[in-house]
């Protein structure tokens, strides 16, 4: 054993065994600090706000003042630092490490952003506010706007949907008011979407009140062309196809599926989720498209926040642009104007989304994430991103089986076949990658493939990052192969905790903290 | 390129072990007639931090910002005061820079912060359960509709005459492609019982809005009773969710389902966006059944710990598809937490506080501007809210004054269009207004008349 100089051992002894199954007397371990409930650590009667003494006066409330007990708990500000440091730590981030969630694109989210998004022109104005007063806040929108139809060479944009799925619906309502002016609402009920779509995307369909038709996957992962001929027909609104797509392949007939689409007098949907890797490589424009949505939260490096907010304006082609939803942005001689009502438009507007003007705060920082990076650096994006993908398929095919053959765009799709016969799941693998500090791909998922294993590392990984990636994957491969089965199913032993019970959650739900 | 790691040498070698030989190689699938050879045309090239915050920074006084005013403006979206270490949490890489919690044992910190979140405003409303978030109070509102319509199995919808306009329009747009009939009443003041006269068999919900688009109180519970005597639910609505720390929840006056926007805690004004919708219902099965979005609910883990998981998945897009309650999926994350953190701060004594406070102002408030020659106030009962009658146009009083520095409230017309309510004028007012702030927007509007 080495001891320094005054004699305290500097080396541990050999106790990897021990430390995973040592108890500790507080609960803690170590760095990782024991939290229970904020129900269980404030008090009602505790407060970290000071306030203002309320003045005297008569209450105006109708009768309706509040008497019971509401139960709010209460934590001291030091209380509430600790409480939520403590919780956060419990999270993995990209800021830790690489977060390879296929069709996520988590992404490094650049800090200037989020101080850009602080100043007060942006933060601190009121959606209500009169416009004349807001000017700078409506030229950043406007800004935002044509880079955006800059980006996809599109004729128009909705700014106001909230997130991916609410952009999805935002074009589809378009192509539904379309058709409704076209007078074939009635008789265009069909829309096609791939089976490799998002579960967003049938869903979305189906919230128009269309009925889906699914269309199959060919061999090589992208639209089966004969089948996708036999279904259109005078009766199909529209076709919802993903591209690249969840395979993370390029669908190389766009072009034909967009013309026979248009032939038979439907609409193209574009969902947008992977942008990220066509950037300045093609416009959206090009390849037909009517309709498609942007996340913000992808391509353009708002956070992700664990679960939003996002941001998807929807591009729209000019087929659509008369339909985009109130309020909308017009430039009025030198001053911008939101048009908010159906009396002030000029235009046929389908209805409002929601109660304001979208995502503010998303639209400052991905503004200054396309500033930052320009014309040349947003196609450097794509082509670093698609160029990590493909190094990422070429080094682990060496172990894991890529679902088609050749090249991909910016996510790397593998089944299961590599784990046949070891008794390793794809859970099981995934599981195993959080106790080597990674978090797993997105699972099974697209459902075209048996086992799906979907890798997305983004541009912002190095090539270091992908090595020790690609190594610690490569190492885990063999081991389910070599038959170490255990390391696997009984995997995470290293995580905050081990594997969850979904199924006792789903069946006795608990689904808020009571007082026992 | 700042944020790009990959230099020259590391994209040679890769492309060599890829097996390419240049870069197009890789993008060979995309049509040749669509792809680009030259840059985007019309964009810049990249840009250095300090080019880009210089003219973000110019932007941005382009703008008369709430702080630089003597602000009153509300209608949906309120100002308050988020303590500083709200902001400085929500920007922990950990919570930032996470996904939705699709991993559980590597996020426990997000579906912890959920789970306290679902209570906190599942006690908030006086309701038994709340999911994890919508996008914001309008978009929560339609999807309560919706929700409601598959609970009664009926396809009905009554709106109150005092419900916000764009909430209205969201639940009509959200009802477009469901075949949900929606009446909306005619906008009015203290005219909600004209719903009951609309009200049938075939009603889903009634959707009142408390305080109310003008500022009203409004008793939920004579409304409930009567919408529960046909069978139909009552989807109560909150904009300003300080309220509920003074004012009677909506779980008390009988609500069956609770559609609110959540950012007047923890969340700024963001010119209208990222907001928090809340979402809570009866805890009931078949209501949680078809509810939209997610739920963190509580479990163990292999060797018997305590932790949380999203669940109940089988009513969402992902599992379900077409047949999904919704199609939401990124929701309100962040602000979720920046609620939750600013909530656990006051706590029950804070909240009630700070409701006490911006009533006690509002009351001020009132009785100065009512005391002007000319002007009525319609509200008798408030919170922090209310309508003013003006001798004169709204909006264009209301322009007149954000000219001297003061963004006095917003005009009906604004949000209900021209020629409706044009001498109405909505004022709401926080702990964040000063005492010198109603000096100067009491002259303002004095000198506006």
């Amino acid at each position: 054993m080495a001891i320094n100089s005054t004699g305290r051992p500097t080396t541990p002894a050999d106790n990897q065994s021990i430390a995973q199954d040592v108890k500790t007397f507080s609960g803690s371990r170590g760095l990782l600090q024991a939290e229970p409930l904020l129900f269980e650590v404030g008090a009602t009667d505790k407060c970290g706000v000071d306030l203002p003494r309320v003045p005297e006066h008569k209450t105006r409330l109708g009768g309706l003042e509040r008497k019971d007990a509401i139960g709010l708990p209460g934590l001291s500000e030091p209380e509430a630092m600790r409480h939520y440091v403590r919780l956060s730590q419990r999270n993995y981030a990209i800021d830790l490490g690489l977060y390879p969630l296929g069709s996520c694109t988590m992404k490094h989210n650049p800090r200037l952003n989020e101080k850009l998004a602080r100043l007060p022109g942006f933060a601190d104005v009121h959606p209500l506010q009169p416009q004349s007063t807001v000017q700078g806040a409506l030229a950043l929108m406007g800004e935002l706007s044509r880079w955006l139809c800059a980006i996809t060479g599109m004729e128009a944009v909705a700014l106001s949907p909230k997130a991916g799925a609410h952009g999805e619906w935002c074009g589809m309502m378009c192509i539904r008011a379309a058709l409704a002016d076209r007078g074939e609402l009635a008789i265009r009920r069909r829309v096609l979407v791939p089976e490799s779509a998002h579960g967003t995307n049938p869903a979305t369909a189906a919230e128009c009140g269309f009925e889906i038709d699914e269309l199959p996957a060919d061999a090589t992962g992208r639209v089966d062309m004969q089948v996708f001929t036999d279904k259109i027909g005078p009766d199909v609104a529209a076709i919802m196809l993903t591209n690249p797509n969840t395979c993370g392949l390029f669908e190389r007939d766009i072009r034909e599926i967009a013309d026979l689409i248009h032939e038979a007098g439907g609409y193209f949907y574009c969902d947008g989720a992977n942008l990220n890797a066509i950037m300045g490589k093609t416009r959206v424009r090009d390849l037909g498209v009517d309709a498609m949505h942007i996340n913000l939260h992808k391509t353009f490096s708002t956070p992700h926040g664990g679960g939003g907010p996002g941001a998807g304006p929807v591009v729209l082609s000019k087929r659509l642009s008369a339909y985009a939803p109130l309020p909308y942005l017009v430039r009025d001689g030198d001053q911008w104007q939101l048009i908010e009502d159906d009396a002030q438009s000029q235009e046929k507007p389908f209805g409002r989304l929601c109660a304001f003007h979208g995502q503010m705060g998303m639209f400052t920082r991905a503004l200054a994430y396309m500033m930052s990076h320009g014309a040349d650096g947003l196609r450097q994006v794509s082509e670093d991103a698609v160029l990590n993908a493909n190094y990422l398929l070429a080094r682990l095919s060496d172990e894991m089986s890529p679902a088609f053959d050749g090249a991909c765009m910016h996510e790397a799709l593998f089944d299961d076949e590599f784990l046949k016969n070891t008794g390793v799941t794809t859970l099981d693998f995934a599981k195993a990658m959080i106790d080597e500090g990674y978090h797993p791909m997105t699972m099974y998922f697209p459902l075209v493939v048996h086992g799906a294993l979907l890798i997305e590392p983004t541009e912002t990984e190095s090539r270091e990052s992908l090595d020790r990636f690609a190594d610690t994957l490569l190492a885990l491969a063999k081991a389910a192969k070599a038959g170490e089965q255990a390391k696997f199913t009984n995997a995470p032993v290293l995580a905050p905790l081990q594997r969850l019970d979904e199924t006792q959650a789903a069946r006795h739900p608990v689904l808020r903290w009571r007082e026992t | 390129m700042r944020y790009l790691p990959l230099n020259e040498g590391d994209r040679t070698a890769m492309l060599a072990r890829i097996g390419v030989s240049s870069i197009d190689d890789l993008f060979a699938d995309i049509p040749a007639e669509t792809r680009l050879d030259d840059l985007i045309e019309g964009l810049p090239k990249h840009a250095t931090e300090m080019s880009v915050e210089r003219d973000f920074t110019a932007l941005s006084r382009q703008s008369l910002s709430a702080g630089q005013a003597a602000f009153y403006c509300g209608g949906g979206a309120y100002r308050h005061h988020v303590p500083a270490s709200v902001d400085h949490l929500i920007q922990r890489s950990e919570f930032l820079t996470a996904y939705t919690p699709y991993q559980p044992e590597i996020a426990q910190g997000t579906l912890q912060t959920l789970f306290e979140f679902q209570t906190q405003v599942a006690q908030l409303t006086g309701m038994g359960v709340a999911n994890a978030s919508m996008y914001d109070g309008s978009t929560a509102c339609a999807e309560a509709v919706r929700m409601a319509a598959r609970i009664t199995r009926r396809n009905k919808c009554i709106l109150a005459p005092g419900l916000h306009p764009h909430y209205g329009q969201t639940v009509h747009t959200s009802a477009t492609g469901n075949s949900i009939e929606v009446t909306a009443l005619p906008p009015a003041m203290g005219q909600d019982a004209q719903m009951l006269d609309v009200l049938d068999d075939d009603t889903a919900c009634i959707v009142v809005q408390n305080p109310n688009v003008f500022g009203e109180l409004v008793d939920l519970q004579p409304l409930a009773d009567a919408a529960h005597a046909k069978g139909a639910l009552l989807i109560a609505v909150t904009t300003e969710i300080v309220s509920l720390g003074l004012v009677k929840s909506p779980g008390e006056m009988g609500a069956d389902i609770v559609a609110a926007e959540g950012q007047s805690i923890g969340n700024g004004l963001n010119f209208g966006g990222p907001y928090v919708g809340l979402l809570a219902c009866r805890d009931d099965r078949k209501f949680i059944r078809q509810a939209p979005g997610r739920f963190a609910g509580e479990t163990v883990d292999a060797s018997g710990r305590r932790g949380y998981v999203l669940t109940l998945s089988t009513r969402e897009q992902h599992i379900r598809r077409e047949k999904a309650t919704s199609n939401i999926c990124t929701n309100s994350g962040l602000c979720t937490l920046a609620f939750t953190i600013h909530l656990s701060l006051l706590g029950e004594l804070g909240l009630r506080k700070l409701a006490a406070l911006n009533h006690a102002r509002a009351c001020a408030l009132a009785d100065r501007l009512g005391a002007i020659d000319g002007i009525e106030i319609l509200n008798t009962g408030f919170f922090n809210e209310f309508t003013l009658r003006l001798p004169g146009n709204a909006a264009q009083i209301v322009e007149t004054m954000a000219q001297n520095g003061v963004l006095g409230g917003i005009p009906a017309s604004r949000i209900f269009g021209a020629g409706r309510f044009d001498d109405l004028l909505i004022v709401a007012i926080t702990e964040t207004n000063t005492d010198e702030d109603d000096t100067a927007f009491e002259a303002a509007l004095r000198g506006a008349l």
